[in-house]
Parts: C-alpha cells; structure tokens; sequence
C-alpha cells in the first residue's frame, strides 16, 4: 500500500480563530495527505503527545494570537523530547517577519504569513518531509 | 531494544510506529505481526458504529473515561474516510477526545480507510492486535459515519454498539437489512430530543421480531453524550452483553470466526497477487485483445487463464 504524508493540524493556546486552519487542512487533503485535525485550545503537551501517537511526519501549527514565539518554540522542544526528531514542524498566522528567525531557531522550519498561497505550502511539505 | 520488545512492554512510540508499518506495508509489518500474534486475544473489543453526526467520538471520549475510573487501560481506533479522488483525508475524531491525550492509559490513532468500503479501514483488525499486544484491557473501534450497509466491524468487534439519534426516519428503516442488525447494545443518542421515545419503541419493536435460538436480547440504552447522561448505564450494558459472551461460550465462536475469516481473506490476498503476476504477460494481454474484438468470450478466457495458471 502507498505510504500516505500524515500532517497534524493544531491550533495552540487561547485562540479560537479556526477559519485559516481548516482551510489548510482541505488544502491538504485534496493533496493527498492524511489531516489529522485536533480542534482548537490545546495545549503544547497534548499537540506534542498527539503528534507522538498518530506518527505524523508533519506537525502544522496555526496561531494568531500573537503567543507563537512562546508556544511554537515549547511545541518543538516536547517533540524533539520524546525523540520525534524527523517529524516537520511549521507555522503560520498572523506572525511579524522579525519573529520568524527565532522561531526558525526554536525548530519550526518554515513559517506561512497570511496571503499564502496554500499550494506553496503543499509543495514546501512535499520537498521537505522525511 | 527492538520496536517489538518496546511494543510490548507498553511504549507509546513503539505502538504508533509499529501501526505506521501495518498500514503502509512496510517490510518488517509481518515479521512485526508475527512476533506479537502471541500476546494477542486477551483484550475486549467494543465496536462503534452509526450515522455521521450521531456523536460516536463524543460517546467514545466519555465511555472511555468510564473504563479508566473503572481502572481499565483503552486502545481507541477512530476511523474516519479517505477521499475517493484525493486518497486524502481529514481525521477529526480526536477533536472530541482531547482530554483523553495526556491519559497514560489510553492510546488513540486515527485511521483513514483507504480505500475500504466497509466502515473501516482493511488494516484495523491488525492495529487492534497491536493494541492488544501492547496491554490495553479495551480496545475501542469507532467506525466511519455509516448508512445502511457498512458492516464490517461485526467481524472484528466483541460487542457491537451501534449509535442512533432520534428523527432520522420512520420505522421500515428499522426492519431494513443492515447496521440494525448487528447492534449487540444500541444508543440512543441525544436523548433529549424530539422523537426518542418513538425510536425506542421502533428499535424493541424491530428486536420483538427476531427469530431464532438468540439468547442475547439487545439492550437499548439512551444517552446524552456531550452532557455525559446515561453513559455509566451505557457501560454497565456493554458489560452485561461482554459477560453474557463470555458466559455463553458465544465470544469462542466468534472468536474462531473471526479467525477463520481473517485467514481466508490473507490467503486470498497471497493468492491474488501470486496469480496477477503469473497472469501479466504478452498472452494475458494477446487473450485481452482476443475479447476485446468478440473473437474470445470473457468465459473461455477465464477458463484458459486458469488452466494455464494452475497446471
């Protein structure tokens, strides 16, 4: 059977602005990958735990609350703690440019701002899953 | 220590990665199968099935949570359906069982069914014996929202509980074929609506009109899962229905079945893919062409195809 690209789709922290993540995860899904769609308010741990279970190679986080740079950081440590090192971890939302060097730093390896075109997002996944 | 070691003695990473195999068809997923199909066949199996929207995922989180006060450790398989044109997926089950994440006693995985029509995916009875391997007392499947047909998850379940909501329709739906008759237990959900005290006498009307040597009268419960309402009488019946299985001896037979068909389906597979590939070929392709232009029927050609293979 075809190995299928596994993407966990999460919203951390108090933010309840779904709109942007549901529109990447049918994006994705009409790409072919297996979405898996957690909901909103959830915590680092249960995003990171989660991501454990389901054995995703793609945690796509999405934030626009503007707690990125505490909770997206927090997000890569857990993961890369429970040795989920080849997993793909990215961003997007309402994020300043000048945060995505650090956050880069911190792990997350692509960052999308608002005005992404969802097939940029597709086709970053594609290049760069493990 | 090597991933089947880990499995069993409980790591979560070696669950999630062994599930990984299985449902890909990696190289080592028999060799992985083989080595845990001893520790297996000592969990219970709760299959979870209904209409889309009737609040399996809700009810699964919240029996789940009832099992864990009565101390028992929960696999959960949330099945949710591939895209016919995509392949892709959107599995949302998780959504509804987020407090469940951090419990140490449970492990979900959301399985898309590629392809498989009838409510599950074709690898679920494989990760159920994973799960069980790896020591969880319950195993939870929760099918695909289904219609009328979907019912494939009676052959892996123990005890099949089938979700219903009120105002869905009038009552020769109940004595239709299908998802009705397999529910070993049923709940009604969202009981509080309109129209469940109609559906409640349609199911037991529906039951009254079963013949035959059954010594299980299903149980028809009602819920209001999202309050949590109903749901300790929910599994107080799962249980009555797990003992009378057990007691009856019911649980062997359908456990040898169970058997039965799962090795015939894998001899079936081995055997398809042993004759595709001794069919490939210049002649199957020259007996295709054959049909194709009406100077062969599809009959003889089956018939010579065979008599070739099988020599």
């Amino acid at each position: 059977m075809e190995k299928r690209i596994r993407v966990l789709v999460a919203k951390p922290g108090l933010d309840g602005h779904d709109r942007g993540a549901k529109v990447v995860a049918r994006a994705l899904r009409d790409a072919g990958f297996e979405v898996i769609y957690t909901g909103i308010r959830l915590t680092p741990e249960q995003i990171a735990e989660a991501a454990l279970q389901e054995d995703v190679n793609v945690v796509a986080l999405s934030l626009l609350s503007g707690a990125h740079n505490t909770l997206f950081p927090r997000i890569a440590a857990l993961l890369k703690q429970k040795g989920l090192t080849d997993i793909l971890t990215i961003g997007g939302g309402v994020i300043p440019d000048s945060d995505i060097p650090g956050l880069k730093a911190a792990g997350i390896a692509e960052v999308f701002t608002p005005g992404t075109p969802t097939t940029k997002i597709i086709e970053y996944i594609k290049a760069n899953v493990k | 220590m090597d991933i089947v070691t880990e499995l069993l003695s409980g790591s979560k990473l070696a669950i999630a990665r062994a599930i990984t195999a299985v449902e890909n068809e990696y190289d080592d997923a028999v060799n992985i199968m083989q080595k845990i199909y001893p520790h297996t066949g000592k969990c219970y199996i709760i299959g979870i099935t209904g209409p889309p929207g009737a609040g399996k995922s809700t009810l699964t989180d919240k029996l789940t949570k009832e099992y864990r006060s009565r101390g028992k450790t929960v696999g959960i398989i949330a099945v949710d359906p591939s895209s016919p044109f995509s392949g892709g997926a959107i599995l949302g089950d998780r959504i509804r069982m987020n407090e469940l994440t951090m419990d140490d006693g449970v492990f979900i995985r959301s399985m898309a069914t590629r392809g498989s029509l009838g409510g599950m995916s074709r690898k679920t009875a494989e990760v159920v014996k994973i799960l069980d391997a790896a020591g969880k007392d319950i195993v939870i499947v929760e099918t695909v929202g289904v219609g009328q047909s979907e019912v494939d998850i009676v052959k892996t379940a123990d005890t099949t509980l089938v979700v219903l909501v009120p105002g869905m329709g009038d009552d020769i739906q109940a004595i239709k074929a299908g998802i009705l008759e397999i529910g070993d237990v049923f709940a009604i959900n969202k009981a509080d609506r309109e129209g469940v005290e109609r559906l409640n006498l349609e199911i037991e009307m529906m039951l009254d009109l079963d013949q035959g040597e059954n010594t299980w009268r299903p149980k028809v419960m009602r819920t209001v899962a999202s309050q949590n309402q109903g749901v300790v009488e929910l599994v107080d019946a799962i249980e009555e229905h797990a003992a009378h299985m057990i007691q009856s001896g019911l649980i062997q037979r359908r456990r040898f079945e169970r058997t039965r068909t799962e090795i015939l389906a894998m001899l079936d597979e081995a055997i398809n893919i042993y004759l595709m590939k001794k069919v490939a070929g210049s002649k199957f392709e020259k007996l295709l062409a054959e049909v194709n232009q009406r100077q062969n029927d599809p009959y003889s050609a089956v018939k010579a195809i065979l008599a070739e293979v099988l020599k």
